[in-house]
């Protein structure tokens, strides 16, 4: 617990001091707000440094700024605000805030009463809009792991209800507002930092075009596109999310990760006996007869797809070759915006 | 046939909530660590059978711990529990109060096991250990296996530290079905004559529902892994993802599975397939796509060898002696 909580605090603290370099700022930037103990921290430890739930139990309350460095596909920061802090005060420099402001992830605690914290995000809305009006407005109705099924609708049609009815009274309608139910405790905070992170991928289309032509031509049930590290999906085929495909995906990545880090030790001994691809494949068959098949695209993303065609399932050589196919083009998606990223982080280290 | 479905009683014995029917349920009966909260306390003596290994049953008695009971069990019922015991689990909670009352009462264990079962196996489980600093973890637990060790009369017992919160749990299972699997010793000449003729660097022998490790066999390189704790923790990963498969494909536990995985990195290269009734193989070998699809190929082979046997009346279909090199001489 220790040391996940200075894991925390080193990369912030080393972001903090330089934060103001330019770039930086360039970096699309998270910003999870929301009443103390709502649980901002939690979501970001969850999420991002992979603590186990019921660890988070043990987080102190967070009473500066955390900056976090993502480095993936696509660099990103997460800025963890405490609660407490007045960020709408003219001291504060909003500029600096909300400059370079990908998305802002409001956290309400569903178990607690809301009306504050529905107060004040109405605020900081109205204050923000003003002067960014392109901002991508989240709100997390989070813990509701608590709540009843009933209950949990209630609460979010009546969070809705409240966020909207006072944003249009100030004569701000059609606000980009978008609403999750999250909690940590299962998959569904993952799949709402997904939605987050999607809006902020400049070519997200033409990465769903390419997996919907994929997914069409293999015979895929549900493809996604993830995120090794975070297990955020950063695109997957059009079809209507599944939630078992999802949670089997996802937990299948980390089966690969841990048996990598069971075998993957260095020793001169060790000797290939032939050519391989260089990134990882692999497929396992479940007892019910799907088929689920990971494929490594590139140091960051892997491509996972359950297949449950039994026509398709056959014709494996074909899949890996189309899935090769679908990385190429990928890689020609990413490859200009990565080639600048890599040069300008190579000179900010220099 | 007959001589070979062996059944063996085991005695699962501790004192009163030491965690004996937790584990019992996690390894058996496909509970995850958070669901034994819900487990009661056992009265007197639950009886279950766990076929493992096809020819070998486990008839394990879960012995409820509270004191009554085990006043019982040395007086009136002492001649029906302790005879024909094959093993003893017996179970010491680390965060026991009154160590030396819980080694008087393992130490008249021992003796009526002595009068009844002199031969019996004896392994003591000292669990719970995930409540003690990590740091203090090993020191404790060798101080009190070697409490153990004093009081055992004449038993070679094998300790183990476990907890169910992490892969110590299969280590110690792992460990004691080992010494209860008959012809084990041609199994293991058989992975190792295998092994060597595929190249693969490690061979594991998992039993197909409780995913314990029945056996493994490693090749000199193999042995380098500086990772000693990895089949514990490989079958703590494959029952999490049979947890999450059952879950999503709404089955039971006990009805999930694999027929077949297979992994290619560039560091190594790994399947994992249905070998017997009862147990899944999984090979590492070096990376190679050519060499990776003849590993496999000949595991197929072999395993049919394995699925004649079997139907020729030898069980499981583990050869005995006489079979094995027709096998090994089937792979190309």
């Amino acid at each position: 617990m220790d040391g996940t909580s200075q894991s925390l605090e080193q990369p912030s603290t080393k972001s903090g001091h330089g934060s103001a370099n330019n770039a930086q700022d360039a970096k699309p930037r998270l910003m999870l707000m929301g009443l103390r103990r709502s649980g901002k921290s939690s979501i970001a430890s969850v999420v991002f440094h992979k603590m186990p739930p019921n660890e988070t139990l043990f987080l102190e309350s967070t009473t500066r700024i955390q900056k976090d460095s993502i480095h993936s596909f696509m660099d990103f920061q997460v800025w963890d605000f405490p609660g407490q802090l007045e960020y709408l005060e003219p001291s504060f420099d909003l500029e600096n805030i909300f400059g370079s402001l990908g998305a802002l992830v409001w956290v309400i605690d569903a178990q607690d009463d809301y009306l504050d914290s529905v107060a004040r995000l109405n605020r900081t809305i109205l204050t923000v809009q003003q002067f960014y009006p392109n901002i991508n407005i989240e709100v997390f109705i989070h813990k509701v792991d608590g709540l009843s099924d009933e209950y949990r609708t209630d609460t979010f049609q009546d969070i809705v209800q409240l966020i909207s009815d006072e944003l249009s009274d100030a004569g701000y309608e059609n606000a980009p507002v978008h609403y999750y139910l999250t909690s940590i405790y299962d998959y569904s905070v993952f799949e709402a930092f997904s939605k987050v992170i999607q809006k902020l991928i400049p070519n997200l289309s033409t990465l769903e075009n390419l997996i919907n032509t994929l997914a069409n031509n293999c015979g895929f049930e549900k493809t996604y596109l993830f995120d090794v590290l975070s297990k955020i999906y950063i695109a997957s085929d059009t079809r209507p999310v599944d939630m078992s495909c999802y949670e089997m995906c996802s937990d299948y990545i980390d089966v690969i990760v841990d048996i990598s880090e069971l075998y993957s030790w260095d020793h001169p001994e060790r000797k290939p006996k032939g050519d391989q691809n260089q990134e990882a494949e692999s497929h396992v068959v479940l007892h019910d007869e799907t088929m689920i098949h990971l494929l490594e695209m590139n140091k960051y993303l892997c491509l996972v797809s359950v297949i449950r065609n039994p026509e398709s399932k056959d014709k494996k050589g074909l899949i890996d070759m189309n899935c090769r196919t679908f990385q190429e083009a990928l890689n020609d998606v990413f490859s200009r915006s990565w080639e600048q990223d890599q040069e300008q982080s190579r000179i900010t280290e220099e | 046939m007959d001589m070979r479905k062996k059944k063996r009683k085991v005695l699962l014995m501790g004192k009163s909530g030491s965690g004996k029917s937790s584990m019992r349920s996690i390894i058996f009966s496909n509970y995850v660590a958070k669901d034994v909260r819900r487990l009661g306390a056992t009265i007197d003596v639950e009886h279950s059978h766990v076929k493992f290994m096809g020819n070998l049953t486990l008839n394990l008695w879960d012995c409820g711990g509270q004191d009554a009971f085990m006043e019982t069990y040395l007086a009136s019922q002492r001649g029906n529990i302790f005879s024909d015991v094959a093993v003893l689990i017996y179970v010491f909670d680390i965060e026991s109060r009154e160590v030396e009352r819980d080694l008087d009462t393992y130490n008249a264990i021992i003796n009526a096991l002595k009068e009844y079962s002199p031969n019996a196996y004896v392994f003591c489980l000292v669990h719970k250990l995930d409540l003690i600093q990590a740091e203090h973890r090993h020191r404790i637990y060798e101080e009190r296996s070697a409490l153990i060790r004093s009081r055992s009369e004449h038993f070679a017992i094998d300790t183990f530290g476990s907890s169910i919160w992490d892969q110590s749990l299969y280590k110690a299972w792992a460990g004691i079905v080992h010494k209860l699997i008959p012809n084990l010793t041609v199994i293991e000449r058989f992975l190792e004559a295998f092994a060597k003729r595929i190249d693969a660097e490690e061979v594991i022998l998992f039993e197909r529902s409780t995913f314990l490790t029945v056996t493994s066999v490693s090749s000199e390189v193999g042995d380098l892994n500086p990772i000693y704790d990895r089949h514990e923790r490989l079958s703590n990963i494959m029952k999490a993802f049979k947890h999450c498969a059952a879950r999503n494909t709404h089955t039971t536990p006990a009805s999930a599975g694999f027929v077949v995985m297979h992994t290619k990195t560039p560091q190594f290269n790994v399947f994992l397939g249905r070998f017997t009734d009862n147990t899944y193989i999984f090979l590492v070998v070096p990376p190679g796509e050519a060499a990776y699809n003849c590993a496999v190929l000949n595991t197929m082979l072999a395993r049919e060898g394995f699925s004649k046997a079997a139907a020729t009346g030898h069980g499981d279909g583990f050869p005995l002696p006489a079979t094995s090199p027709e096998n090994s001489n089937g792979v190309h």
